[in-house]
């Protein structure tokens, strides 16, 4: 039988994502080898200079592969699988980053430009956490409370820009970096509260949340690898489902992609907007619960890192569709778990993997260059991306 | 000048636009072509222009060939065209838009605009085309705009002037001002290519007229010939251009508006005060000129208008204060003026496009989960009772043609229970075929006991459809007369003349 929603086998859909991150890496690479003094020391020698400009390279890639995927050298007489460490490190980053993706790309597809998820993200650290460590609930119960808690924190920082664009047309990625600003603030305020601050710590630290609400290991605790990664695909999946099965996602869908004509066939459209940034901020809430919960176990001003922000990244490379997003993700975390390796192993400062991600993004966001270079013709490079601009 | 075409083939992948098209206009003739919308009128036209390039074929003018590669070879053979979308700047003045990419610069580089316009005036006072070089383009009517490209493209020398379906976006007013202007053109020695799908217009100027169909000349007619004839060569069948009425029984008041009064949002009335009713089997039209407020009443009868007083009565209970979706339900079927805007989600499957209204509701779905499979075989259905052609009901929508699309609004807005059907322009940009098409479906919703309330601008359509006909003029409904009044009557109505 044949399915409504599903698309020709759609290899076509990673091409353009695909060939960018290539082109990325070429370029990386003529940086690696640009910025290294001692291949720059052979510019006057061509050959030379193409040797060690290309061992540069190798080195500065393959440390990024041993960095995120697999090191022989890790291994141990013991434990042989231990070279897999970096592949856990991988996963641990991409988890929280699937989720807040997730957000950005729910977000798009309904026509909004979530701006927010940092802001969510945070609110979604917060509420896990102080459930996490300011309670005490039996093993098992106390995670699920705990991540409960940040779905709601992140829907209702989410939901807040929802309403305040359905009743008062305020544009949402104005109303949302605003809002980031706050739940930045509002956290470090937290953290110099009594209830928050670490006992015995001046620097703004929570307290560790109790084992309890932690989420569990799944490769022993020679590895952070934790249930988290398998929370965000399943999250992924759902999301998935809400997109292209259910009522609520249609009403989504028909919305971002002409919200006057579902109008016209009786759609309410505050209603989408309001329910789309309550599910988008909790799903970036659920986001900074993995990531409390999983691997950072306290709270600090710096807990949300970048993830809301590579979020976007992230929803854009991957077409705003579930799976390109976790494809995106695992790319992103594999990065930023190689980028440190990189640096610590060669010449290669780690802010090369920071150009690389940003060269991917305008390659997809420049598709004409990508088919210049590699002589495409036919490359479809409408995708599902319908958050609008300013008059949008 | 003349101008003429040798065996003009274009082709895009699998599609033959033109076949091997042979056309000759001779000096000061008004040289109408007509075909449906996909005929390749347009291509065609762009190939004289020197926009797409042909695969096969030659351009003469005045008997000698030219190598027409861009739009400036074609100006600087005398070749002159006006888009169906003007290309003007909306916040320059007519003066400006006209010397742009021609500037002349004064001292330190200022630009000087005087010599252009004295040349407008002199064209404009020659042909009376009123037209004030010093206007911003955004203020002026549509009408007017499109004399602006015409006067562009007399200056800058035309000797032939294509006009690409220069009255689809002009009011009846602004077509017979613009038709009356191409025969003065004419009469000062320009050769005017006129293309078209509209009848009427081309048996009122044309001095020949060439029939356009899937990309190939089938035949030549003279302005005499009837419309039927004309549609009929332009469709390939025979056409019924005025659907056959028929005797049909009135009935009960469905849909009784009062005091109904419109505003926008800083208070202004656009519609005042406007009442009338609708009985079962009757189609009553509002006919005006746009943007006299029908739009804002078709909009408010299934309430997605704001700031809107009065009542409108669907078979007996109060329509104003529901929702859009419950307006719906109430048994009101609502075909958008825009098609595209309002009526269809461009890059939503055919499939789900046919459904919007109903996707949350049984068999459709079940709880929040829906029924793809459901959804698939409705479409098929509907797909077939409305004969849309389409290559998979998993297309998008934007992939249909113009009638197509309408044929998916209508699908859907009378799949559910109807006793009213609320038509805005429903026919508006659509080919002779789809006409018929719509035409005959609103008479049989009538035939079946339906209210029909029909928004229409088209003289002919409102003459066709209606039993009566209620004329708006700034937003007020300035007569109901019944539907034997002439075309004439309701033309002088549609301008704010009421008999005294």
């Amino acid at each position: 039988m044949r399915k409504l929603t599903i698309k020709r086998p759609s290899l076509r859909a990673l091409t353009l994502p695909g060939l960018s991150f290539v082109l990325a890496m070429f370029f990386g690479a003529l940086l690696i080898a640009f910025s290294d003094s001692t291949v720059l020391k052979h510019i006057g020698h061509p050959v030379t200079f193409i040797k060690s400009a290309g061992v540069a390279i190798w080195q500065s890639y393959l440390a990024l592969f041993e960095g995120s995927v697999y090191n022989p050298s890790l291994a141990k007489p013991h434990d042989a699988l231990l070279s897999w460490y970096p592949l856990s490190e991988t996963l641990v980053t991409a988890a929280p980053l699937i989720l807040a993706g997730l957000s950005v790309a729910l977000a798009f597809r309904a026509g909004l430009f979530n701006i927010g998820a940092q802001g969510q993200f945070i609110f979604g650290s917060i509420a896990a956490s102080y459930v996490g460590f300011a309670f005490h609930m039996p093993i098992g119960i106390h995670v699920v409370v705990a991540v409960l808690a940040a779905i709601i924190a992140g829907a209702i920082w989410g939901g807040l820009v929802g309403l305040l664009k359905a009743r008062t047309g305020s544009h949402e990625v104005i109303v949302t970096i605003m809002l980031n600003y706050v739940a930045l603030y509002f956290l470090m305020w937290l953290l110099g509260t009594t209830r928050f601050l670490r006992p015995g710590r001046r620097d703004p630290i929570s307290p560790d949340v109790l084992p309890s609400a932690r989420m569990p290991h799944l490769a022993g605790d020679n590895y952070r690898v934790n249930l988290g990664i398998f929370v965000a695909l399943a999250t992924a999946a759902f999301v998935w489902w809400l997109l292209s099965r259910s009522t609520w996602g249609f009403r989504f869908r028909a919305v971002g992609a002409n919200a006057a004509a579902a109008k016209t066939a009786g759609i309410s459209v505050p209603f989408v907007m309001t329910a789309v940034m309550a599910i988008s901020g909790g799903l970036a809430g659920l986001g900074g619960a993995v990531h409390v919960l999983g691997s950072d176990f306290s709270l600090t001003s710096g807990t949300a890192g970048n993830f809301g922000f590579d979020a976007i990244t992230v929803a854009l490379l991957g077409r705003a569709k579930p799976m390109g997003v976790v494809f995106a993700s695992l790319l992103f975390g594999a990065l930023r778990a190689g980028g440190g390796t990189m640096q610590a192993n060669t010449n290669t400062p780690i802010d090369i993997v920071l150009v690389i991600q940003a060269l991917v993004v305008l390659f997809i966001a420049a598709p004409s260059v990508v088919k210049w270079v590699f002589r495409l013709k036919n490359l479809k490079t409408t995708g599902e991306l319908t958050a609008k601009g300013w008059n949008g | 000048m003349s101008l003429e075409l040798r065996g003009i083939s274009k082709s895009f992948g699998a599609l033959l636009a033109n076949d091997s098209i042979d056309l000759r206009v001779e000096t000061g003739e008004i040289h109408a072509i007509l075909g449906e919308n996909g005929a390749g009128k347009s291509t065609l036209m762009n190939i004289v222009y020197g926009l797409v390039a042909p695969d096969k074929g030659e351009i003469l003018v005045d008997d000698v060939v030219k190598n027409i590669k861009e739009p400036s070879d074609a100006l600087a053979s005398g070749i002159g065209m006006v888009h169906q979308h003007f290309m003007l700047v909306p916040v320059f003045t007519v003066a400006e838009n006209i010397v742009l990419g021609h500037e002349k610069s004064g001292f330190a580089g200022i630009l000087d605009l005087n010599e252009a316009r004295e040349r407008i005036k002199k064209v404009s006072d020659q042909f009376n085309f009123d037209v004030n070089p010093d206007d911003l383009i955004e203020g002026l009517p549509v009408g007017v705009q499109q004399r602006v490209e015409i006067i562009r493209a007399l200056i800058y020398d035309a000797k032939v002037l294509i006009l690409d379906e220069p009255t689809a976006v002009l009011t009846p007013q602004e077509t017979d001002d613009l038709l009356k202007i191409m025969k003065q053109l004419k009469e000062d020695g320009t050769s005017i290519i006129f293309i078209t799908h509209k009848l009427r217009e081309v048996k009122a100027v044309a001095d020949r007229i060439t029939i356009i169909r899937r990309g190939k000349v089938v035949g030549t007619a003279s302005p005499d010939a009837s419309q039927n004839e004309l549609a009929s060569l332009m469709v390939g069948r025979e056409v019924e251009l005025a659907p056959d009425k028929g005797a049909h029984a009135i009935g009960d008041v469905v849909l009784k508006v009062e005091g109904l009064t419109i505003r926008d949002a800083v208070g202004r009335a656009l519609v005042n005060n406007v009442n009338f009713e609708v009985k079962a089997g009757e189609v009553l039209a509002i006919a005006g000129v746009q943007g006299n407020g029908q739009s804002e009443v078709a909009r408010s009868m299934v309430n997605l208008e704001e700031h809107v007083e009065g009542s409108i009565i669907l078979d007996g209970s109060e329509v104003i204060g529901k929702s859009v979706r419950e307006s719906l339900h109430a048994g009101i079927a609502f075909v958008p003026e825009s098609r595209e805007l309002d009526g269809l989600i461009g890059s939503m499957a055919i499939a789900e496009n046919l459904i919007l209204d109903l996707h949350d509701l049984p068999p459709y779905a079940k709880g929040i989960q829906m029924s793809p499979s459901v959804v698939l075989a409705e479409a098929e259905k509907r797909k077939e009772e409305f004969d849309i052609r389409l290559q998979s009901v998993n297309d998008p929508v934007s992939s249909l043609s113009g009638g197509n699309k309408q044929k998916v609004v209508l699908a859907r807005e009378l799949s559910r229970p109807v006793k009213l059907l609320v038509a805005s322009q429903p026919t508006r940009g659509l080919d002779v075929g789809s006409i018929e098409f719509v035409h005959k479906r609103i008479l049989e919703e009538r035939d079946a006991g339906r209210a029909v309330l029909l928004f229409s601008t088209e003289l002919d359509e409102v003459l066709a459809l209606a039993d009566r006909i209620a004329v708006m003029y700034r937003g007020e409904i300035l007569a109901i007369v019944p539907s034997g009044v002439t075309a004439q009557e309701l033309g002088l109505l549609m301008a704010g003349v009421v008999h005294a």
